[in-house]
């Protein structure tokens, strides 16, 4: 379950955040497991080894831009990211994001709003994101009903599933 | 208040009166595109998640493009089960290797209608908006959804519209229109949200430049890349085996996020160089630069009428020494109509290769890649770092007469002084 209201640990990612970079074309084959072990690592060697379950990405604008790839999305779930509150983000990131279950919320100000290692905290139904370390606040763009219904099934692809009853 | 082209194929698409930038629909697919890159994983899941067939066999269309014909074993196998899951699923629509590219076969063969809502595996669906058919990319787990139910969630996106006036100068071309775009707004300016082509230069545009120019709306951020459905649009659906359709566009007050006047008068060819799409300048900022390859081709532009103008401008003549000039026609059709105009004929005796229909070296897969160091100038829409081959090689996008002029030179040139 994708709770509404979501609390974390801050790793903190500059602008044009490529999918090649989240998910690098010499591993795009590979199983998860391989995968997501080079998830950011050509910007954060270490963040794969050390994110922790729950753990939240903050990032600049054009998030996951460059050519589609579910992967990446899909990487970033592997390794515990529970959301990515981003300046801007390429559409197709976003669909690919919901369509693995990760929540992802458009919010201004928020890159220079954290540093790495901060306190977040995240209500999805009202786009209120909150600085836990420094206590400052920002509005982001909350996530509409539907697209939380997807993300709380835990993906398109759940949803799918519970439509069958399979 | 008057909705946009967007808004209107998303209402008529999610079976309401109206719909607003901003708002969230469940809308009913229309048509659904794979191809051979995505097909077999995506119809392997649909199995996987227990559903035994699609949700209209003769609204879903699969061509085999990208590794055609099949460079490596693998590619080959990938093929074979997509064949199987195409007749296991009875699948009305299926393009085999050496058809053509599935951005081309798509309007070439009918299968777009104007107003419709049309999802393909690729985010250079947005093609598709050529003929005001709202086209756009999802990824494998969408796509698994919406063939398993025939509905797919959407964003109603905000749109920006430029207005075109004015005449193009001989030798400059609607990918010169689109790549000026791409570098005066950027690869962002249309993030999320659709784009109209409007004004009475784009009503004057064929076809063909419309293609072009929809192609390449996903090269700044868009969703949609949208032509009104017009009298060319009619002309090119009778003629491509279709009926013909009413006029299909956005309302007269409908609310744009922004409205962009474009004079194409004095506009010059355009190139944009290495290694991002809107890197773009006047084509005498790179004019002068030796290269080892020109590719002619693509779902940008691999149609007849992009073979027909590197053909004037080569006619009689031969391809500077050292230079590989590949010429790689979009669809089997498109190479008939080469071969029955004498333009592959002109292009073959200046020097040209021929490969088969179909993506060829545009997406770095194969059938004329790039080593370290090369230098190559196309007529496709992506210049990115290692797309079409090694990672130190360099690709810059023109038009097709830019690129058969600096074929011919031997180095990038100005297809105004040459021919
Ligand atoms: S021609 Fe190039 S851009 Fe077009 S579908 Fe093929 S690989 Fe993609």
């Amino acid at each position: 379950m994708t709770d509404q209201v979501m609390q974390g640990r801050v790793w903190k990612f500059d602008h044009d955040i490529s999918t090649d970079v989240l998910s690098p074309g010499a591993y795009a084959v590979d199983p998860v497991e391989v995968r997501k072990l080079h998830v950011l690592e050509s910007v954060n060697p270490s963040f794969a080894s050390e994110c922790q379950q729950g753990d939240v990405v903050v990032a600049g604008t054009n998030f996951g831009c460059g050519s589609s790839r579910e992967t990446a999305p899909e990487n970033l779930v592997a390794v515990g990211i529970a959301c990515v509150v981003t300046e801007s983000l390429s559409r197709i990131f976003m669909r690919n994001a919901v369509a693995v279950g990760l929540p992802v919320l458009v919010c201004e100000g928020i890159h220079d709003g954290f540093e790495d290692g901060q306190g977040i905290e995240i209500d999805l139904a009202t786009g209120r994101v909150r600085n836990l370390t420094t206590g400052s606040e920002f509005q982001g763009d909350s996530l509409p009903e539907e697209m939380r219904e997807i993300l709380s099934a835990g993906g398109i692809l759940a949803v799918l599933r519970a439509q069958r009853g399979a | 208040m008057g909705m946009t082209q967007a808004e209107r194929i998303l209402a008529r698409a999610s079976g309401r009166e109206s719909v607003a930038a901003g708002e969230f629909v469940i809308a009913n697919i229309d048509l659904a595109m794979l191809h051979d890159i995505f097909a077999a994983q995506v119809f392997d899941t649909l199995s996987d998640v227990g559903v035994g067939g699609v949700f209209d066999p003769d609204r879903t269309v699969v061509v085999i493009d990208h590794l055609v014909p099949a460079p490596s074993a693998e590619a080959a196998a990938i093929h074979q089960r997509i064949r199987a899951h195409v007749s296991r699923l009875g699948i009305g629509a299926f393009y085999d290797s050496g058809t053509g590219i599935c951005h081309q076969l798509l309007p070439e063969r009918g299968h777009i209608r104007p107003g419709s809502l049309v999802v393909g595996t690729d985010s250079h669906s947005t093609t598709y908006g050529a003929l005001g058919a709202g086209g756009t990319g999802i990824g494998t787990s969408d796509m698994v959804y919406a063939l398993a139910t025939g509905r797919l969630w959407f964003r109603v996106p905000e749109t920006i519209r430029f207005e075109f006036s004015g005449d193009l100068q001989p030798a400059v071309s609607w990918k010169d229109v689109i790549l000026y775009l791409a570098g005066r707004f950027g690869s962002d300016a249309a993030q999320y949200k659709s784009i109209e082509f409007g004004g009475d230069a784009a009503a004057g545009a064929d076809m063909s430049s419309r293609l072009t120019v929809s192609n390449m709306a996903v090269e700044m951020g868009a969703k949609f890349g949208l032509f009104a459905a017009d009298d060319v649009t009619n002309a090119y659906l009778q003629e491509h085996g279709g009926d013909g359709s009413d006029p299909f566009g956005p309302e007269q007050d409908a609310t744009y996020e922004a409205i962009h006047e474009i004079s194409l008068s004095d506009l010059e060819p355009q190139i944009a160089m290495p290694n991002e799409v809107d890197r773009v300048g006047p084509i005498a900022e790179a004019k002068g630069l030796t290269i080892d390859q020109a590719f002619l081709g693509s779902c940008t532009n691999g149609r007849i009428e992009d073979l027909r103008a590197a053909a004037e401008v080569l006619d009689g003549k031969h391809i500077a020494p050292g230079v590989r000039l590949l010429v790689v026609p979009a669809s089997r059709d498109v190479l008939q109509e080469a071969i029955d105009t004498g333009i592959l004929a002109t292009l073959v005796d200046a020097g040209a290769s021929l490969l088969p229909p179909g993506c060829g070296p545009c997406f770095g897969g194969h059938g004329g890649l790039l080593g370290p160091g090369e230098r190559c100038i196309g007529t496709h829409n992506r210049n990115f770092i290692g797309r079409m081959g090694s990672p130190d090689a360099e690709i810059f996008l023109a038009s097709p007469a830019t690129v058969a002029a600096s074929a011919l030179v031997g180095a990038i040139a100005d297809p105004r002084e040459v021919g």
